[in-house]
């Protein structure tokens, strides 16, 4: 951005589209492979022009992999990740960001260290509180009873295996959204929650008042990258859903269409790859349609 | 009209004191202004009377009333801050109306009331708009319109005009004080620039490092500064300082020149500062300035020297001839002089009214 010169922007140019010949050239093949019949796919080498069964594949493995199905689970999944991420972001940052309570610090700790600890590195307890979701306090209640024997209660087992709150809540749960709304408000100036003071406002009206819409670009790009996160995770609900018929996502479907015995051997490659495109389409969506806001959001803060 | 009477107060950050202790009434209807250095505590006094800061000892009373544990909005304070602090989101009817939003006044009252309060800041035309479609100033009056809809009883203005151009704030300067003598409310004005004081004041509180210095007049603490900073700080240039001893009961000695001074009945030997504003000292021959440089401002000039080893500037009707001299003469008539003690820096008053003796014969 300072240098101009002519050289510099050629090089720009180069970088560019050097990377974007690498980002595309997976997605092409897996667009070609999913255009061929089942003769030509498995040629050596593959053609690298596309070819006309572009539709019959897609028709195939969408009835085939029962599309029809997991596409909803996932978009109710991967929408409700979505809005419960910016919900509690927002709040969480809020009220690290505008309160100062005792345990202010502490509760920033433990938020922050949550960034450090992915669901993947904590996946053996996630699914154990998954499995009983009242369990750390059952722990907590049985701790004290061994003290105090008259407080020991037993609680009911609350399963989250197999459901749609099993599948949406231990995603929710990280903090990278609350780090992005923390940002977003320690830049607004802090005249303006004085100002709604002033005017009489209180804590949750100016939350809903004046953040709430000054975040709405914060909001869009959240939403975006959660939705987009969420339709791809494929570790926690291989691990959390058993009743495959129902609970099975179009991520998790992707798994078994790859050369398995659901699409027979030898691998099907060409009906496999137009999953893969089925798959893809519905992130491929929200991003183009966020587009505007999402860019706002990550580049600059609306002035 | 309300009364502002500020008992003790102080403040400490930790175990940082920034406000000493200040002790101050500010009269109903009045305009007063906090003048001060940076970092003196303006704003943080004014932020204590608007409730925005804890005060940590002392009492704050509006109207009589101790406010001390009341919310801002229950002090019946409006506020308009340095950057405006204008929601962004909203436009220029929204941002006046917030105030009444959201105290529940219907939409239709509301509307009404923000179109007088637009009318009688010539805002009507704009609305519509968003506060970054305006300008500087068009901005400052939508702050003081959001302040004006709620009828407060106490306006508080942190440097309202500090972000403005130099023309605009004369101009914004004017309307501020009209509105405040149409509204009859008391305002509270922070400023760091004295002109700004000297003309919207009828009571100016001169601070400095927590501590209130003066409260006066405009013409009073001009004439009468109560200490060695108010004259420091007060007057541009401001008043000439010079360290002095005593020599008699109405003279002084400085370096090795001796001045005739008002009665002061102080004993001989004893240390003090003299003080004589460059606009008071005379051009009559008697003292030798050593010229360094000199500043011309058109209507006047403004000789700056050293007098016996010390800075000393005078004034000067404007001159044809551009050239520096070398040394400028001048006295020191007695009436003109201030008095401050040494140590303290506490005006010393003269002891009687003697009748000035001709000295400059
Ligand atoms: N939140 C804070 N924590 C600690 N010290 C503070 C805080 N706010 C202000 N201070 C200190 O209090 C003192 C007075 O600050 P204040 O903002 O009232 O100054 P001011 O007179 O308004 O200055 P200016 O003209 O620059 O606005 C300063 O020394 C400042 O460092
Ligand atoms: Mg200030």
């Amino acid at each position: 951005m300072v240098e101009r010169t002519r050289l510099f922007d050629i090089l720009t140019q180069i970088v560019l589209i050097i990377g974007l010949v690498i980002l595309f050239t997976p997605i092409y093949i897996v667009f070609v492979a999913a255009s061929h019949d089942f003769k030509t796919v498995n040629m050596i080498p593959m053609p690298m022009l596309p070819s006309g069964h572009l539709w019959e594949n897609l028709t195939k493995s969408w009835q085939q992999a029962g599309f029809s199905h997991v596409m909803i689970t996932s978009l109710i999944v991967a929408s409700g990740v979505a809005i419960g991420k910016v919900v509690l972001s927002a709040m969480s940052a809020f009220s690290i960001v505008y309160f100062r309570y005792r345990l202010r610090l502490i509760f920033f700790w433990l938020i922050f260290i949550t960034l450090m600890l992915p669901l993947e590195v904590r996946i053996v307890p996630t699914y154990a509180v998954a499995a009983n979701a009242l369990s750390p306090v059952q722990g907590v209640i049985d701790f004290i009873a061994s003290y105090i024997p008259q407080v020991s209660i037993q609680l009911p087992e609350w399963n989250l295996l197999n459901s749609y709150e099993g599948l949406i809540l231990p995603l929710i749960a990280t903090a990278t959204g609350t780090f992005l709304y923390r940002q977003f408000f320690l830049t607004i100036p802090e005249e303006l929650a004085e100002a709604a003071k002033m005017d009489g406002a209180g804590a949750l009206r100016f939350f809903f008042d004046i953040l709430m819409p000054l975040s709405k670009t914060n909001m869009a790009a959240l939403a975006t990258i959660m939705f987009v996160w969420a339709w791809n995770q494929y570790l926690w609900p291989i691990l959390i859903v058993t009743d495959q018929a129902h609970y099975a996502t179009a991520a998790m479907q992707l798994g078994k269409v790859v050369p398995g015995p659901s699409f027979g051997e030898p691998p099907v490659w060409n009906t496999a790859m137009a999953a893969t495109l089925i798959t893809m389409m519905p992130p491929l969506v929200v991003v183009i349609l966020m587009q505007r806001w999402f860019v706002r959001g990550l580049v600059a803060t609306e002035k | 009209m309300s009364e502002i009477s500020i008992r003790g107060v102080m403040k400490s950050y930790g175990r940082n004191t920034v406000i000493h202790g200040v002790d101050l009434t500010i009269a109903a209807g009045a305009f007063a202004v906090i003048l001060g250095p940076s970092g003196c505590g303006k704003s943080t006094l004014l932020r204590m009377i608007a409730g925005l800061e804890k005060i940590s000892k002392g009492d704050i009373a509006i109207d009589g009333k101790v406010v001390n544990k009341l919310e801002p909005r229950e002090r019946g304070c409006a506020m308009v801050f340095q950057n405006y602090a204008l929601y962004p989101h909203m436009t220029v009817a929204d941002n006046i109306g917030y105030a009444l939003k959201v105290a529940g006044v219907s939409k239709d009252e509301r509307a009404k009331r923000v179109n007088e309060v637009a009318k009688s800041l010539a805002l009507t035309d704009y609305l519509g708009r968003k506060p970054s479609e305006l300008s500087g100033g068009q901005r400052q009056r939508v702050a003081m319109g959001r302040a004006m809809i709620r009828q407060p009883k106490v306006f508080l203005y942190d440097e309202p005009l500090s972000n403005l151009d130099a023309k605009l704030r004369v101009q914004m300067r004017a309307e501020i004080r009209k509105l405040h003598n149409q509204l009859g409310a008391t305002s509270v004005f922070v400023t760091h620039d004295q002109v700004e004081a000297m003309t919207l004041a009828d009571q100016i509180i001169v601070m400095n490092a927590g501590r209130v210095e003066q409260v006066g007049t405009p013409s009073e603490v001009y004439r009468k500064p109560a200490t060695r900073f108010v004259a420091s700080f007060i007057g541009a240039p401001p008043m000439n300082l010079l360290e002095a001893k005593v020599t008699g009961r109405t003279e002084v000695a400085i370096g090795s020149r001796h001045l005739m001074t008002p009665h002061h009945g102080l004993a001989n030997g004893q240390s003090l500062i003299v003080g004589v504003r460059p606009e008071d000292v005379s051009s009559i021959s008697g003292e030798t300035l050593n010229v360094s440089f000199v500043e011309e401002l058109g209507a006047q000039r403004f000789v700056h020297g050293t007098f016996e080893g010390q800075d000393f500037v005078v004034q000067q009707p404007p001159s044809d001839s551009s050239d520096k001299p070398a040394t400028v003469v001048f006295s020191i008539r007695p009436e003109t002089i201030h008095l401050f003690d040494a140590a303290s820096g506490l005006r010393i008053e003269p002891v009687s009214v003697t009748a000035p003796a001709p000295a400059f014969a």
